[in-house]
């Protein structure tokens, strides 16, 4: 199958627009709104709820993120090299990726959920906060469907659909500069959606709450306990243009 | 001065006199004004005034084994956050298992005032009901700051006040044995503070100069394991920017030689404001003794004597302007704590090295005597009620000494061989040098005590030098601006930084800086007009004449239409 003018638009030209407003938009953010640059927690109205779901949502998301970096950057020819079998790698994806899936959802249903039924974190919710949850769990449930697909497939025509054929190496072509479109429009419906949907989530990413996955403070554990900082570094000078009382 | 002096550093440090505290709340309210008084810290005050034995603000704050705040000595001798070191605190960053919810501190609320005039007619006066200010639907008020305020000693609260919890038994609230006191609390800025410790993303920093605790608004992320590192309970989290915040001891008033505006407004007079100067390689070693109950000494030892020439030489090589070693040479907090002894650290037992100080009440000693007939002024009676009255000596320790009781009755004697000896003078009475030795003072010493604590005026009791790199060379150069927050769209002017994508909490906020404060301290200190710009205050204005400063200049004027 050829691939048509669409196809070349949204797997040869959109990961580039979206490439380009997830960094444009993350400098921008970040230099005109770091005060902005929170998480945003609820936990001060409702903690027994957050308490389970937010964890359980967050890891689930870890390992999520782990699977798909090593399914996306890691060639088949690889993990060939080392022995691994399809098969064995096939099984071992699907069955880590429909578990974490299914607790990301779970986690994220809940975390939903409560933000619906407890009325302050509700009247929290901005309609910024409302698109990305619609977003979020599009891609998280599109993601669970393709593993899903993938699994019956498997089992009913013993025809897996090799993922690792067409969506990893148009990933890892894009940032090669030379996107593999071809590759993309082979691979089937599910999987088309489920990397639209990702795509308008990294979109959004910069003008969301989310923007706090960039703020992982990492560094906290290499950095000694008490922070002393020297108030020379402020401007001397006031920090907004001096204007007459009148004009 | 034992051993080498090793990097000095200066604090701006409090002392509280608790026996002066009324409970009248004006250090609590003004600070809310000044601070406080936005939506998303309705339930925060950077500044309370307790009653004690209480529950205290949040409710039983002082619960650590719930709460976990502070610092943990562990078995190697090294210090560790209670509630878990880096690699827990990053693990449990999803939702922090410590936090206090809204009812632990209380649920904010306002009246619905407008029923009162929308209200149809009818037969009854409408009321106005209270709404929550976190949910807007009506609550029922249940708790609120100060909801314990004077009811301390009653059976139903104190009991619950985790120091009588720990006293145990020992403490049965009967009437004739209640005692109660105010205990006003501020953020400690401590030496070693357990919040700068545990905020992940590096924001909450000990300022160098002062040794002020600030948030850094613009990095903090949020992730709230500040709210659990204090242990008094004093950074809170701002629920509509998601924000910690915190008391700021006035900064941007001490930076130009002001006392903070608890301290300024305070109707008895109790606070003292000063700087200690102290060696900050010390810290640690003194934080991390081993007895609980030598964090009090340790922390004495760590405070250097701005007269020893060995200090004043280290700190001016450590880049300490004279000034400042000037200020520390006549700080009363200083005196207070380290060279009369009669302040004592909030809690040291915490191992965070608090420096907000206080001197802790006679007066439960003084009306327990008084109001078994005996004279409540005689030395003989005041110490031996001193030996005898231990519940009230027991919290006291609980609060201030890690439950050792000698440190507070040494100052407990102290201030009644203040009281009684400085009667004998009021009376025309010969002075009787044997009250002051009695508790190992002098009568000379007692009466410089006695002028710091009882007479001392405002330029005495609040000794503040202005900021590094604010010297009086950088006055009047800066044009006032008027109040800092009247820009276009900002605060004063009803907005918050105007239109903005991500809601009120987002852009850039406006910095509060030393240098609009220089001109606003003009303004407030001086009888005329101050600074370069001269308005005229339309308020006064009487319709007549064109008084100057009503229209820009003239000539600039005119400039400006040639311009055109």
């Amino acid at each position: 199958m050829n691939p048509t003018a669409l196809d070349y638009m949204l797997w040869g030209a959109l990961p580039y627009v979206v490439l380009a407003v997830l960094i444009g938009g993350t400098i921008w953010r970040y230099r005109y709104d770091r005060f902005g640059w929170t998480t945003r927690s609820s936990q001060l109205y409702e903690s027994r709820i957050l308490r389970i779901a937010s964890p359980v949502f967050h890891f689930g998301l870890l390992v999520v993120i782990i699977g798909h970096v090593v399914g996306l950057l890691i060639p088949e020819t690889w993990t060939d090299a080392v022995g691994i079998t399809n098969d064995m790698y096939h099984v071992t994806a699907l069955s880590l990726g429909a578990i974490a899936g299914v607790t990301t959802l779970g986690g994220i249903t809940l975390l939903i959920w409560r933000r619906r039924t407890t009325g302050p974190v509700f009247s929290a919710t901005t309609a910024n906060d409302k698109v990305m949850y619609l977003v979020l769990v599009a891609a998280i449930v599109a993601g669970l469907a393709t593993t899903l697909f993938s699994a019956v497939a498997g089992l009913t025509s013993g025809e897996e659909v090799d993922y690792r054929e067409t969506v990893s190496p148009w990933f890892r072509s894009i940032f090669l500069l030379q996107p593999d479109v071809p590759a993309m429009s082979a691979a089937t419906t599910p999987f088309q959606l489920h990397a639209l949907i990702g795509l308008a989530l990294f979109a959004l990413f910069p003008f969301t709450r989310l923007v706090h996955a960039f703020s992982a403070p990492i560094w906290y554990l290499f950095r000694p306990y008490v922070v002393y900082r020297s108030r020379e570094n402020q401007p001397t000078q006031p920090t907004r243009p001096i204007r007459r009382g009148w004009t | 001065m034992a051993g080498r002096i090793g990097k000095v550093m200066a604090q701006v440090a409090m002392v509280m006199n608790l026996d002066k505290c009324i409970g009248c709340h004006t250090c609590s309210v003004t600070c809310k004004q000044a601070w406080t008084n936005r939506s998303g810290v309705e339930y925060a005050w950077f500044n309370n005034v307790e009653t004690r034995p209480g529950q205290g603000y949040p409710r039983r704050h002082e619960d650590q084994e719930r709460w976990q705040g502070g610092w943990k000595r562990t078995a190697a001798g090294r210090l560790k956050p209670r509630a878990g070191g880096r690699l827990k605190k990053l693990a449990t960053i999803f939702a922090n298992p410590k936090m206090p919810a809204i009812q632990d501190y209380y649920e904010p609320w306002t009246y619905d005032y407008e029923h009162l005039i929308t209200a149809p007619l009818g037969d009854d006066i409408p009321g106005a009901r209270p709404r929550s200010l976190i949910t807007g639907e009506p609550m029922q008020i249940k708790w609120s700051a100060n909801w314990d305020d004077d009811l301390a000693g009653g059976e139903e609260l104190a009991s619950r006040d985790p120091i009588v919890q720990k006293i145990g038994d020992k403490v049965r609230f009967e009437y004739e044995q209640s005692f109660m006191f105010y205990l006003p609390r501020i953020c400690e800025h401590c030496l070693n503070p357990s919040c700068v410790a545990s905020c992940p993303s590096g924001a909450m920093y000990k300022r160098a100069e002062d040794g002020i605790v600030l948030v850094d608004q613009d990095k903090c992320r949020g992730w709230r394991m500040c709210v659990t590192g204090c242990p008094y309970k004093k950074v809170y989290f701002n629920h509509k920017t998601g924000k910690a915040e915190k008391c700021t001891l006035c900064y941007p008033r001490v930076e130009v030689g002001l006392p903070t505006v608890c301290s300024e407004t305070c109707v008895g007079r109790l606070r003292y404001l000063g700087v200690v100067l102290y060696d900050v390689e010390r810290v640690g070693k003194a934080a991390a003794v081993k007895d609980e109950k030598d964090l009090y000494e340790a922390q004495l030892d760590v405070f250097l004597d701005p007269d020893d020439p060995d200090v004043q030489a280290a700190a001016i090589r450590d880049g300490i302007p004279e000034r400042w070693l000037d200020s520390a040479r006549r700080s009363p907090v200083f005196k207070l704590a380290k060279h009369f002894k009669v302040a004592l650290p909030l809690h040291p037992e915490y191992r965070t090295m608090p420096m907000v100080w206080y001197i802790p009440p006679l007066s439960p000693v003084v009306d327990a005597l008084s109001e078994t007939g005996h004279d409540g002024e005689d030395a003989s009676n005041l110490f031996a009620a001193i030996d005898t009255l231990r519940i009230p000596v027991e919290y006291l320790a609980e609060l201030f000494t890690a439950g050792d009781p000698a440190p507070v009755k040494r100052v407990l004697a102290k201030l009644a061989a203040m009281r009684a000896y400085m009667r004998r003078i009021n009376l025309g009475q010969e002075k009787d040098e044997s009250i002051a030795q009695s508790a190992g003072m002098t009568g000379e010493e007692i009466e410089s005590m006695y002028r710091l604590l009882a007479i001392a005026k405002y330029e005495d009791r609040y000794v503040i030098p202005t900021a590094y790199g604010v010297d009086e060379a950088d006055r009047g150069v800066i044009e006032e601006i008027g109040c800092s927050l009247d820009f276009e769209g900002g605060p004063g002017m009803g907005g918050m930084g105007g239109n903005v994508p991500f809601g009120e909490a987002s852009g850039r906020p406006e910095a509060a800086t030393v240098e609009t404060f220089h001109a606003l301290r003009d303004r407030q200190t001086s009888d005329g007009h101050s600074g370069p710009t001269r308005r005229f205050n339309l308020l006064n204005w009487d319709g007549n004449g064109r008084p100057p400063g009503l229209f820009p200049d003239r000539d600039r004027q005119d400039e400006n239409e040639e311009a055109k």
